[in-house]
């Protein structure tokens, strides 16, 4: 249950303003992989056209190919729709939605998709969706009540329970921990290493130390100054960007010395 | 001992003088007894003694604070006694009407049948009785307040739908096309429309479509359509505006498609603020008048059928109370109906603000562990 993602020549563009410029990486499946960079590089903005969540974005459009174990992403007729439903995303800040319960929430992809599940099916996914994301022990006393009632680490927890629910091949999470506390983070970044047994993690942080703690491979993106597009800049294995770097900028940016 | 050196201070340096407690009581009573004073000089009256009150306490009251605690203080009473004396002065025009349509409405509404019958077969022969002494208020007003719920209903019922509608296209399709900004113009300008056009559109809508001099309750509820679709979509778009987008993409990551994110999460997540923005749109057009004129006309019947038939409703019986008496050469049986009247849309109007507030509380989103 997850797919590797290969990346050929991609370019993101918001109208005629490029973003991110020829970026080429090969993901594996069952792994983590991290992106690295300053802000404003681009590395978000990559991260959602894997799952093509960019387009919400009005003018946003992308040149190259994204394959799905082959497949690709923008091909002729493909529907994002179904893109998504492969390839799900944990945000920035925790959005449970807030008219559901707990057991809603985890049950959103299926419900809001107007699946039929019988109610014992539901409460296994519920159960096993809770137990993958490590929320199972602290809320199943209370699965009727509202989700935004949690603390921010549960809720963004329940939120990577809700996407797991809608078992993806690939989960992307978009600096998950940067609203959190470090108790919540560790919880969080435990669950990664968890997760990368079933699934393909794709993590963008901020925090290098998350970096190297929890993924098998890390991509520097870095820009060039205001208005130039992001680049990929160096994709290795974790220990080789964070000890033996082939690049001068990577070496400056994991060693503090800029960004 | 360090503490016998200090020598003993009567204040703390860090404060000035202040007013005692009661100072602002104080100068009132004297403010009080002084507006009365001059008053009665150039001749008393209440609304009179009012005003040269508040002046005499504002100048009093800032006067002192100036001389015992400075400048800046005597600033902030000032500007408090501005605040609260504008916020009495708009309070004042409210409390009067309640009062007034309290006083002269409660002997309308407590006759008996007043709610319960309409003005079929009242003329003005019982009406002179009544004025006599000899003989009850008979009439009232169910005929009219049947009119009002049906033709406000059917106007809710048309309104709704297309408000809500045009709301989520501007909010979740329109991405400021030239037509989105085109409707956000003309829905502005619909604000603007006075309801007697509104009522003379629909008129004369219906005049061409169904034959000259169709007056019914649905020509009345598309006038009122009129006024208050404009209400529903702007009530509605700021509402949808305020779900946050993470919630969209949230929904958009789980593989759900757009119009299912907008059935399923968007609107249940704005639901109690549209729907008490749809209530207070109510409020706003059950008390026209003029529109209903010209397309409903009034009736002294009941009138069941919303399609047909001139019907009644609250606003045009008071209208045509007042103005055309049941019996012209003894208006007051007609004046207290008209009151009464009054009272029960001041009624309706306030159970339909406590409505809205009782429906957001009811919808909105659960918080809470």
């Amino acid at each position: 249950m997850s797919k590797r993602i290969d990346v050929k020549d991609l370019n993101v563009y918001y109208g005629n303003f490029l973003a991110v410029e020829d970026v080429s990486i090969n993901i594996e499946a069952k792994s983590v992989t991290a992106f690295i960079g300053p802000s404003g590089c681009g590395k978000s903005t990559f991260l959602r056209t894997l799952n093509r969540m960019h387009e919400v974005l009005p003018g946003a459009r992308v040149e190259g190919e994204v394959l799905l174990d082959g497949d690709n992403l923008y091909g002729p007729g493909v529907d994002p729709v179904t893109v998504r439903s492969q390839i799900g995303m944990v945000f920035q800040r925790p959005n449970p939605f807030p008219t559901m319960s707990i057991r809603d929430n985890v049950l959103a992809g299926v419900k809001l998709n107007n699946q039929k599940m019988s109610k014992g099916e539901a409460d296994a996914l519920v159960e096993r969706s809770l137990q993958g994301a490590n929320l199972w022990n602290e809320v199943k006393d209370r699965l009727e009540k509202p989700g935004s009632g949690l603390s921010g680490g549960q809720q963004q927890r329940l939120c990577i329970a809700r996407a797991i629910a809608v078992e993806p091949q690939v989960i992307l999470m978009d600096e998950p921990c940067s609203a959190l506390d470090p108790i919540s983070t560790l919880a969080v970044e435990d669950l990664i290493n968890e997760l990368k047994d079933q699934y393909t993690v794709v993590i963008v942080t901020h925090n290098m130390q998350q970096a190297a703690r929890v993924s098998d491979k890390t991509a520097f993106f870095n820009i060039a100054g205001t208005g130039k597009p992001g680049k990929l800049i160096e994709f290795a294995e974790t220990s080789t960007i964070f000890n033996n770097p082939s690049q001068k900028a990577t070496e400056d940016y994991v060693s503090g010395r800029f960004g | 001992m360090t503490s016998t050196l200090t020598p003993a201070r009567k204040r703390s340096a860090l404060t000035k003088g202040q007013l005692p407690k009661f100072a602002p009581y104080v100068v009132l009573a004297v403010a009080l007894v002084l507006g009365a004073a001059i008053l009665a000089l150039i001749g008393f009256n209440a609304f009179g003694w009012g005003i040269v009150s508040a002046i005499l306490f504002a100048a009093g009251l800032v006067g002192w604070s100036a001389a015992v605690e400075g400048s800046r203080k005597a600033k902030d009473k000032l500007a408090t006694c501005l605040v609260v004396g504008s916020f009495l002065v708009a309070l004042l025009p409210l409390i009067s009407v309640i009062w007034t349509v309290l006083v002269n409405g409660i002997p309308g509404i407590i006759t008996p049948g007043f709610l319960g019958t309409s003005m079929n077969g009242v003329t003005g022969v019982y009406d002179n009785r009544a004025a006599e002494g000899s003989g009850p208020v008979l009439g009232g007003i169910y005929h009219a307040l049947l009119g009002t719920v049906q033709i406000t209903l059917l106007a809710t019922v048309i309104s709704v739908p297309v408000g809500l509608l045009t709301a989520i296209y501007l909010v979740e399709y329109g991405n400021d096309r030239p037509l989105a900004r085109a409707i956000t113009f003309f829905v502005d300008v619909m604000t603007g429309i006075p309801s007697i056009v509104a009522g003379l559109f629909a008129a004369a809508f219906f005049f061409a479509v169904v034959g000259p001099g169709t007056k019914t309750g649905a020509v009345a509820a598309v006038a009122l359509s009129v006024l208050m679709i404009p209400v529903v979509v702007r009530s509605s778009e700021e509402m949808l505006k305020i779900v946050p987008n993470e919630l969209r993409e949230a929904a958009y990551a789980l593989g759900v498609r757009k119009w299912r994110t907008i059935l399923k999460v968007v609107i249940p997540t704005a639901i109690s603020g549209i729907a008490s923005g749809v209530t207070l749109a109510i409020a706003r057009v059950i008390g026209e008048t003029a529109p209903i004129l010209v397309t409903a006309g009034f009736a002294t019947s009941i009138n069941n059928n919303v399609f047909g038939g001139w019907m009644a409703s609250l606003p045009t019986f008071i209208y045509t109370q007042i103005l055309n008496p049941t019996s012209p050469s003894n208006p007051d049986p007609s004046s207290q109906r008209a009151w009464g009247a009054a009272l029960v849309l001041i009624i309706l109007v306030m159970l339909l603000n406590l409505g809205a507030r009782l429906i957001a509380r009811i919808f909105a989103p659960k918080t809470g562990r």
